[in-house]
C-alpha cells in the first residue's frame, strides 16, 4: 500500500449525501477478479449518460476538477454495499482522499486498507471547503497526515481526528496482516482455549 | 474485567472473541465463521497467493456462488453465458480447491444466497463471530451471532489470520413493542425503523432488537430485521437468542447434536443482556407507527406507509435535503402529492437475502391464490436457496404461484443487484422484496420500491402499488 504523508491537491466539491457505493461504482462493474482499472468506471451513473457520453454538468467532467485527487461531499459518504470496488476505484481514478460530515462504516474502514484517507469535518467546515473547491485550479488543497491538519488555499489550518494505529499504518503504508501475523501465538492459545471452553463449535468440514 | 459489570449481548460476543487488545484499543477479534461468495473474494485470494500466505482456517470457512448465477437454463459454472460472471464463478471454484475451502456446488441442493444458508444449514450460532464479504452479513445477527459484512482487504485478513483488526461499536437498542397490525410483517418493522432513524442513524453502533414484537417474530422474520441494519447504517443488527433460537437450529445440519447441543444452548443462554446495561442509543417504536410500507425514493429511509403520499421536497428547508429530494422523485418520475397506491407497475421480484425465505414465498402465495398476475406485469419469485425451493414445491406453493402468472426460478441474488441476466431496463418501475432502491440498483434506469412479500404480491396481481389489507 502506498504511504500517506501530505497531499496538496484540486478537490472536487460534490455536496450530495448519501453518495452510496452503487453511485460509487455500479454492481455490473464488479465482476472483475482485478483490483485495477476500475477507475474509468467512477461514479458512471452520474458521470455518463446512457449512451457512454460525458455528462458536462457533473464536477469531475469539468477542469480543473479531472485530475482532482480529493473530494468533498455532505453526509454519509458510501453507504450500501461492502464492496472494496468503490475504493479501487477511487483510487484507480487518483483520489487519496474524502473529506465529509461522516462515513458509512465499511466504507470508512475499506478506504484506509487502500491508502485513501477519508476524513470527517463537521458539515459548516466541509461547506466552507465545498466553497473554497468551487473557486477551481488555484485554490488547493492540502491535506498533512502527520500534523492532523486540513490547509485551506488561504492558509487556516483545520485540525482532524483520526485514530491513531490507522494514522500510523497509512503514513507508513503498512499492511494489517503482516502486522497481525506478528501476534501468531497469541492467536493460536486463543484457538486452544477456545478448543476447551466450546468444544462444540461446529466446524465447515465435518457435518 | 469485573464480572458483575452488567453487559449488553454484543459485548459478551465481543469480550468472548477478543484475542489481544492493541495498545491503542483496537482489538484483534476472533472470527468463528468466514463466509466467501465469488464477488468479494478473488482479490483476496489473489492477494494471498502474492504473499505466499495459507488460509489458516479452512475448516471454519465455507464458499458458495450466489450472484451471478442464472435463475434459469443451466445452472454450472461453464455454462454461464456472460464472460464476466461465468469467470467469477470458475475463479471461486479454483480458488476453493487450491485453498481446500469447503464448497457448496452450484447444482447442490444446499446452494443458495449466503445469508440465507448460513442460518439455514446451522452454521450461524449465536454468541459467535460471522464475517463475509458483503454487507447484508448483518443477517445472522438474527440468530444472536455478531455478523457484519467486510471489504475485501478484510477478506484476505481473515483468510490469513482468522481474525479482524476492530475497534468496539457502540451499543443502539431498538425496541418495538405492541402486536404487528394486520397485514404488517418483519419486512414493514424494519422499513418503518429505517424511516425513523435514517439511513445513518446507526451509524458507528450495533444494533439489538428488543422487545415483545421482535420476541414474536419467527426465525425468518428476525433475518430480515437483522438483514436490513446495514441500510439504517448499522454493521450488525442483533437479537438475543431464545427458545424459538434454540428451536430453529436444532437438527440443522452442521449444528452441534445431542450432548453438544445441550452444552450449547446452557452457553446460549447466558449471552441475552444482563439487566442495567448500557446502550449509548436507545430508540423506541410502537406497532402503532407500522403499517405496510413501501419505499418511494432512492434510499430505503425514503418511506412511507402505501396509503402515504410522495411528499414534497419545498417542505424540505435544508437545502441539500432537498436537492436530494428532487433528484430522488426525478429519478423515480414521481410528483409530489401522488399517492403510492395510484403507481403502475411493470415487473414484481420477490426474493434476496431479505425476504428469499420459504415463509415469505407463503406469503406471497397466500394473496397469489385464486388470482392472476396483471396484464404487462412480469412476476418473478425466486427462492434463497435449493432447500427453500424445494420445500415450497414440496408445500405445491409453486403450483399455486405459476397458476397465478408467476415465474418460478432457481435460487440466487437475481435482481436484488441485477449481476445475473435478471435485470430491469430503464424507466421499469419494479415492486421489489430486496433490500436496496438505489439509482440502479436491480439494473440500469431501473426504478425500486421496496416492500414485503404479501404487498409485492399485492401488486403483482393489481398492477399497481397496493394496500394488501384490501385482498386478505
Ligand atoms: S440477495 Fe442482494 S443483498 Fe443479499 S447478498 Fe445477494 S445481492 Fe446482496
Amino acid at each position: 500500500m502506498e504511504p500517506f504523508t501530505t497531499l496538496t491537491a484540486v478537490a472536487a466539491p460534490m455536496p450530495m449525501q448519501n453518495i452510496d457505493t452503487d453511485k460509487i461504482i455500479p454492481a455490473r462493474f464488479l465482476k472483475t477478479i482485478k483490483r485495477s482499472g476500475l477507475g474509468v468506471h467512477l461514479f458512471d451513473p452520474l458521470r455518463f449518460d446512457k449512451d457512454g457520453k460525458e455528462k458536462p454538468d457533473f464536477i469531475l467532467n469539468q477542469e480543473p476538477y479531472r485530475s482532482a485527487q480529493i473530494i468533498i461531499a455532505h453526509e454519509n459518504f458510501g453507504c450500501g454495499s461492502s464492496r472494496e470496488h468503490a475504493p479501487w476505484a477511487l483510487l484507480d481514478f487518483g483520489i487519496r482522499c474524502i473529506i465529509a460530515p461522516g462515513f458509512a462504516d465499511i466504507f470508512y474502514n475499506n478506504s484506509f486498507k487502500n491508502g485513501i484517507l477519508p476524513i470527517r469535518l463537521p458539515r459548516p467546515v466541509c461547506d466552507q471547503l465545498i466553497n473554497d473547491a468551487k473557486l477551481g485550479g488555484n485554490a488547493r488543497v492540502t491535506i498533512d497526515l502527520a500534523g492532523q491538519v486540513v490547509i485551506r488555499p488561504n492558509g487556516e489550518e483545520i485540525p482532524f481526528d483520526i485514530d491513531p494505529f490507522r494514522k500510523h499504518s497509512l503514513l507508513n503504508g503498512l499492511d494489517d496482516i503482516g502486522q497481525t501475523l506478528q501476534h501468531g501465538a497469541q492467536i493460536d492459545g486463543f484457538e486452544a482455549r477456545r478448543r476447551q471452553s466450546q468444544p462444540w463449535l461446529p466446524t465447515t468440514t465435518a457435518a | 474485567m469485573s464480572a458483575s459489570r452488567p453487559r449488553t449481548l454484543f459485548d459478551k460476543t465481543w469480550d468472548s472473541h477478543v484475542v489481544e487488545k492493541l495498545p491503542d484499543g483496537t482489538c484483534i477479534l476472533y472470527i468463528d465463521r468466514h463466509l466467501l461468495h465469488e464477488v468479494t473474494s478473488p482479490q483476496a485470494f489473489e492477494g494471498l497467493r502474492m504473499a505466499g500466505r495459507k488460509l489458516r482456517r479452512p475448516d471454519l470457512t465455507i464458499a458458495v456462488a450466489d450472484h451471478n448465477i442464472p435463475t434459469i437454463g443451466e445452472r454450472t459454472a461453464t455454462k454461464i453465458k456472460e464472460a464476466d460472471s461465468r469467470i467469477q464463478v470458475q475463479t471461486l471454484e479454483k480458488n476453493v480447491v487450491e485453498f481446500a475451502v469447503p464448497y457448496i456446488p452450484i447444482l447442490d441442493v444446499r446452494q443458495g444466497i449466503v445469508h440465507i444458508i448460513g442460518p439455514e444449514l446451522g452454521l450461524s450460532l449465536p454468541g459467535t463471530t460471522i464475517v463475509c464479504g458483503d454487507s447484508h452479513t448483518s443477517t445472522h445477527g438474527a440468530l444472536g451471532a455478531l455478523a457484519f459484512g467486510i471489504g475485501t482487504s478484510e477478506v484476505e485478513h481473515v483468510m490469513a489470520t482468522q481474525t479482524l483488526l476492530q475497534n468496539p461499536a457502540k451499543n443502539m437498542q431498538i425496541d418495538v413493542s405492541g402486536t404487528l397490525g394486520f397485514g404488517c410483517s418483519a419486512k414493514d418493522i424494519v422499513l418503518a425503523i429505517i424511516g425513523k432513524i435514517t439511513t445513518a442513524g446507526g451509524n458507528g453502533h450495533v444494533i439489538e432488537y428488543t422487545g415483545d414484537t421482535i420476541r414474536a417474530l419467527d426465525m425468518a422474520g428476525r433475518c430480515t430485521v437483522s438483514n436490513m441494519s446495514i441500510e439504517a447504517g448499522a454493521r450488525a443488527g442483533l437479537i438475543a437468542p431464545d427458545q424459538t433460537t434454540f428451536d430453529y437450529i436444532k437438527g440443522r445440519e452442521f449444528a452441534p447434536k445431542g450432548e453438544a447441543f445441550e452444552q450449547a444452548v446452557t452457553y446460549w443462554k447466558t449471552l441475552p443482556t444482563d439487566t442495567g446495561a448500557h446502550y449509548d442509543t436507545v430508540v423506541h417504536l410502537t406497532t402503532s407507527e407500522i403499517a405496510p410500507m413501501v419505499t418511494w425514493g432512492t434510499t430505503p429511509g425514503a418511506v412511507v406507509p402505501v396509503t402515504g403520499i410522495v411528499p414534497n421536497p419545498s417542505d424540505e428547508p435544508d437545502e441539500g435535503k432537498r436537492t436530494q429530494l428532487n433528484r430522488m422523485l426525478e429519478y423515480m418520475a414521481l410528483a409530489p402529492g401522488q399517492a403510492m397506491q395510484d403507481l403502475p407497475i411493470d415487473v414484481v421480484f420477490i426474493g434476496s437475502c431479505t425476504n428469499g425465505r420459504i415463509e415469505d414465498i407463503r406469503a406471497a402465495a397466500t394473496v397469489a391464490k385464486g388470482r392472476k398476475v396483471a396484464d404487462g406485469v412480469q412476476a418473478l419469485v425466486v427462492p434463497g436457496s435449493g432447500l427453500v425451493k424445494r420445500q415450497a414445491e414440496e408445500e405445491g406453493l409453486d403450483r399455486i404461484l405459476l397458476e397465478a402468472g408467476f415465474e418460478w426460478r432457481d435460487p440466487c441474488c437475481s435482481m436484488c443487484l441485477g449481476m445475473n441476466p435478471d435485470k430491469l431496463t430503464p424507466g421499469q418501475r419494479c415492486a421489489s422484496t430486496s433490500n436496496r432502491n438505489f439509482e440502479g440498483r436491480q439494473g440500469q434506469g431501473g426504478r425500486t420500491h421496496l416492500l414485503s412479500p404479501a404487498m409485492a404480491a399485492a401488486a403483482a396481481v393489481t398492477g399497481h402499488l397496493t394496500d394488501v389489507r384490501q385482498l386478505v
